[in-house]
């Protein structure tokens, strides 16, 4: 059996190795000098941002921008175990996150959120990893049950990985083997909670403890 | 053909006393074991390959376990054979049965069992770079393995 050598590659920096949301726009404020549109705009908030309580725009910005972000969440449709089937028993009618504006949308590159249930084997990490990287940012991440939170009963097993933060950054850990419909809806209001905290510092709200509300 | 009259014949042809509990359970000495495969296929109708899998008696070398069915008769022939300790090289039973393919597969992912004659022997179930066996039993699970472990 012949194993190929990997071929190295530097992939782009992501989302979860920049420090805060100022590091990650100055990433990408890179844009031609020759640009119009731009240059205009960019010279009409500088404008707003040295008038005199021109503060006061841009907060109430925030405020709206966190606002409509917190009330249409989209999850993007990505089931792993047995917790999904709660997922989409969530997302139906009896439970019917759609009245948070949550819908299940069948593209990562739609979604704000990303909520992973069920149990994370070592060969599928890399493609979560991927999902999540497609995912246009500022994203979000529910863990859902045990397995995404630790492992779960299979954190001994060789080929699980030990709680899928190894992988990528989670906001709110909802425990549960799996949970019900009902904690992951809880879940899914402290998701929008911390939402509505997202500052322009790119701090995120503190991730809930994996065992307690 | 009964268990039995299978039985008879197992004793015949091998000279192995074959145990009767609720199949038959022959163990073979390892350069026997597609032998034994062919005369179990061909004059005991065992058409059917049920499954492949293997033991690991560390110190005592791994165990090599196939059960194969007739279908008509009812008959169930359980084969096993002992690899010698440290050694890892089995006879495939591919040439005789298309199933044996992924189960031997599936053996030399888990156990790293090397079937001799088998086709396309790869990794099936593990990413192919994966290090070690993980059902031996000297397999350390919780070892650092990047990334994610």
């Amino acid at each position: 059996m012949e194993v190929k050598p990997p071929v190295p590659q530097v992939p782009p920096p992501v989302w979860s190795e920049f420090k805060d949301l100022q590091e990650w726009e100055k990433y990408h404020q890179s844009r031609p000098s020759d640009d119009k549109t731009s240059n205009a705009l960019a010279s009409i908030a500088d404008a707003i941002h040295h008038m005199p309580g021109g503060w006061i725009v841009t907060t109430s910005t925030d405020k709206i921008f966190n606002w409509a972000r917190k009330s249409s969440i989209w999850p993007v449709t990505f089931g792993l175990a047995c917790c999904a089937i709660e997922m989409m028993a969530t997302f139906a009618s009896r439970f019917d996150v759609e009245r948070f504006g949550m819908v299940p949308w069948a593209s990562p590159r739609h979604s704000d959120l990303m909520i992973v249930s069920g149990t994370v084997t070592i060969k599928m990490a890399p493609m979560l990893k991927r999902i999540y990287d497609q995912m246009p940012d500022p994203k979000w991440v529910v863990s859902m049950g045990s397995c995404a939170n630790s492992g779960g009963p299979f954190r001994h097993g060789y080929h699980v990985v030990k709680g899928v933060d190894r992988v990528v950054p989670v906001d709110v850990y909802v425990p549960g083997c799996p949970p019900t419909p009902d904690s992951l809806m809880y879940g899914l209001l402290k998701l929008q909670a911390q939402v509505e905290e997202f500052q322009k510092t790119g701090k995120r709200g503190a991730a809930s403890d994996p065992g307690g509300a | 053909m009964t268990a039995a009259d299978a039985r008879a014949r197992i004793q015949e042809r091998f000279g192995v006393d074959a145990v009767a509990d609720g199949g038959l359970g022959v163990t073979l000495p390892r350069d026997r074991w597609q032998e034994f495969a062919r005369f179990a296929h061909d004059e005991l109708g065992c058409r059917y390959f049920n499954w492949l899998s293997a033991v690991d008696w560390q110190d005592q070398g791994l165990e090599v376990l196939c059960r194969l069915e007739n279908l008509d008769a009812p008959l169930v022939v359980a084969m096993r054979t002992r690899l010698p300790a440290g050694q890892t090289r089995c006879p495939s039973l591919t040439s005789l049965y298309r199933g044996a393919n992924w189960m031997e597969r599936e053996c030399y992912d888990m156990f790293g069992i090397v079937f001799e004659g088998h086709p396309d022997l790869r990794r099936i179930l593990l990413s192919d770079d994966w290090e070690g066996y993980p059902l031996r039993k000297d397999y350390a699970v919780d070892t650092p393995l990047a990334p994610y472990r």
